[in-house]
């Protein structure tokens, strides 16, 4: 039993570790779909999860904490529409921006509020989201292999994660069976068109945004209040970009999107699990090799060696309307 | 409004518009100074007089610059081809991989002025390949130069740690970093230039890099504006259905470009580990390469500009290191939001102002800003 139990954890912190990367992907493909490039969703997880952090600990409240992640995370969101929308600037200029701004603005405000070199208080009871056990996980916990796939793998995560996940779904259904969805996605290969029927190109991408910053505010939130117990500075750690490489693994498609998700997420819950050990035939493999693995997937996958990635046809180019 | 952005005299469009897009973004740098509760007026005066005040801080503003003026080149070489390097700081981050191992082969055996060159070309080479991987993927897989370029930074990063700490480091040691360069690897310091001037310096790492970083800048002027290859990357530039028609080939336009540009990131490592570290470490980049966005947007893509942007950054990291110290407050993560806003307001914020100092402009002189013109043919 000792191999299944590995497997069990191994496979319960895959769920764990995609999380973050799930609700960030779900983001940036809300946004992408919409013809906005966003490589700030680094930045704007960071602000989430330090504002979720700061909030929780200074209201009491896990709620508050999350709904301050999302405000900050959504006004981050705005600056990038209004820089890459409103004035039609380079998107990846203002990605850059947005980063660079949470990177420094999350440091010096912990800093300056907190004492703590960056850090957040450490969040009580009450003040983060603490595991859920499913009902009757502890009664099966005892039947091999079913029972302890459903209590240990299905049940004890947070209500976060089971949101992130209830969010694949739902954002197919928003996307493709919506007439918000629908238009969205138009935006994002043809604006012109869009503009043409009377729809409003700017505020169907503000729109594509706001959804972007409520997700990647959960992202944070999850990622400070859910899997740690407190912010730490840069504690997104490329979390980010890797949400950006699989978006693009799951050639923006949402139910693709959980399964690159939850790839990536084994990739590295592997790479923890391996570290120091060997393996049969290839030996021991350097942990920087898997952590590297998900970016170098998605070079050889963008250059069309194991299918194609296109992205929407509009991504990246600022609508200038007629006149 | 059909042709937005009429044009302004010279100096307005190259000094009044960046200048506005900075002051605008230290305003805003300021507010958040004052949310942590301090004065940003004092703030700023430590920050001048940190870089500029004494000897030691000029030399430390001119070291921390010429590493800018690196990466600066680097991205605006990219972006007069119109493509976008992200991937600077994974480019300089590998380079020290080839000074590392020109340094430590033969630091014992040849003196500074032999292995200095050796090790310009070992950096240039090693950031060139980094570079050209992306765009050979950009050119002929079509995938986009930003995220393969992203993708290699992490990459790059991987390698390095894999490297420094295990094979490049020394046996017995915990550090992960390569030994220590002998004497023939530690470049001249330049410092005396400053005294000459009558100033004392303690101790700054200002050295030879400075001038090879001014040489390159002259270098890139020439290539960008003064070369039939400079030309035909500005026209694939501006347009590559443009190039294409004047049988430019693409492929080979965006290798060079890339190419030159990771050979300028290269170049950044020498200033870090031969000038100042005397060794190879982890994460000696430090983010230089996304300074380079910065600097390459604010200097508006001219060498000139790029090495004045590239002292202003210099300034702010010397500056915020003094501040850091004054104001306990604020630690030098200060500069990254600077350097942000910097970015947001004078790249992606580029045109903000642009419409009201075109009609201020106006109604000065309307024929001045060519506003008769682009009535006359809007009618």
């Amino acid at each position: 039993m000792d191999i299944f139990n590995a497997i069990i954890q191994t496979l319960d912190s895959t769920i764990r570790l995609s999380v973050p990367l799930l609700l960030a992907c779900l983001a940036g493909l809300y946004s992408e779909r919409a013809g906005i490039f966003d490589i700030g969703l680094e930045g704007k997880m960071l602000v989430g999860a330090f504002a979720g952090a700061a909030a929780a600990a200074v209201f009491h409240s896990a709620f508050i904490g999350l709904g301050m992640a999302i405000l900050i995370s959504v006004a981050f969101a705005m600056v990038h529409g209004f820089a890459s929308i409103t004035h039609r600037g380079n998107q990846i200029v203002s990605g850059v921006a947005i980063n660079f701004i949470a990177a420094g603005s999350t440091i010096i405000l912990g800093q300056a509020w907190f004492q703590q070199g960056g850090r957040t208080p450490a969040l009580g009871a009450g003040e983060r989201f603490s595991p859920i056990t499913l009902p009757g996980a502890e009664a099966v916990k005892d039947v091999p292999i079913l029972g302890q796939i459903y209590s240990e793998l299905l049940s004890g995560h947070s209500a976060l994660v089971y949101l992130a996940f209830l969010m694949v779904p739902f954002t197919w259904w928003v996307l493709f069976r919506t007439r918000f969805g629908l238009r969205l996605r138009a935006v994002g290969e043809n604006p012109a068109a869009v503009d043409t029927a009377g729809i409003s190109v700017a505020w169907l991408r503000y729109r594509a945004l706001i959804c972007t910053g409520i997700l990647t505010g959960v992202a944070g939130a999850y990622l400070s209040m859910a899997q740690n117990g407190g912010f730490v500075k840069d504690m997104t750690a490329g979390k980010g970009y890797i949400a950006l490489a699989a978006l693009i693994f799951a050639k923006w498609k949402p139910v693709n999107a959980m399964f690159a998700c939850l790839l990536f997420g084994f990739l590295d819950a592997l790479s923890i699990r391996l570290q120091g050990t060997p393996l049969p035939i290839i030996g021991k493999v350097p942990v920087q090799f898997m952590q590297a693995l998900p970016y170098i997937l998605t070079v050889i996958l963008l250059a069309g060696f194991i299918g194609k990635a296109i992205p929407p046809r509009a991504g990246g180019v600022p609508y200038v309307k007629e006149r | 409004m059909s042709t937005p952005y009429a044009k302004l005299p010279a100096w307005a469009d190259y000094g009044l518009i960046p200048l506005i897009n900075l002051f605008v973004a230290f305003v805003v740098a300021g507010f958040v100074v004052l949310l942590v509760g301090e004065n940003p007026f004092r703030a700023a005066v430590i920050l001048v007089e940190g870089a500029f005040g004494k000897g030691t801080g000029i030399a430390f503003t001119l070291f921390y610059a010429t590493t800018f003026i690196f990466t600066g080149l680097s991205v605006a070489v990219a972006a007069h081809c119109s493509l976008f390097n992200i991937g600077t700081e994974g480019q300089a981050y590998l380079a020290g991989l080839g000074i590392a191992v020109v340094c430590l082969s033969f630091d014992s055996v040849l003196p500074w002025w032999l292995l200095f060159p050796l090790a310009i070309l070992a950096s240039a080479a090693v950031g060139a390949l980094w570079a050209l991987i992306p765009a050979y993927l950009q050119a002929k897989r079509g995938s986009h130069i930003v995220i393969t370029t992203i993708m290699f930074n992490f990459i790059a990063a991987s390698i390095m740690v894999y490297l420094l700490v295990g094979v490049l480091k020394p046996a017995g040691s915990q550090a992960p970093q390569t030994r220590n360069f002998l004497g023939g690897a530690e470049l001249p310091k330049l410092n005396w230039i400053i005294e000459l001037f009558g100033a004392k310096i303690r101790s700054a790492p200002l050295n030879i890099c400075f001038l090879l970083a001014l040489i390159m800048a002259f270098l890139v002027w020439v290539l960008i504006w003064r070369t039939k290859l400079g030309y035909e990357m500005r026209t694939y530039g501006h347009s590559p259905k443009a190039a294409r028609y004047a049988g430019i080939s693409e492929t080979r336009i965006i290798i060079t470009a890339m190419m030159i540009s990771g050979a300028l990131a290269g170049m950044m490592a020498l200033n870090p580990t031969m000038g100042d570290q005397h060794n190879v470490a982890i994460d000696f980049v430090s983010g230089a390469g996304f300074v380079g966005i910065a600097v390459a947007l604010m200097g508006r893509l001219h060498p000139i500009g790029i090495v004045l942007a590239a002292i202003l950054f210099g300034m702010l990291y010397q500056g915020g290191a003094e501040l850091a110290f004054e104001m306990p407050a604020i630690s030098r993560d200060m500069i990254v939001i600077i350097q942000g806003l910097v970015i947001l307001f004078a790249g992606a914020l580029e045109h903000m102002f642009r419409p009201y100092i075109q009609s201020l402009f106006a109604s000065f002189s309307p024929g001045a800003v060519g506003m008769e013109a682009v009535k006359g043919k809007g009618a």
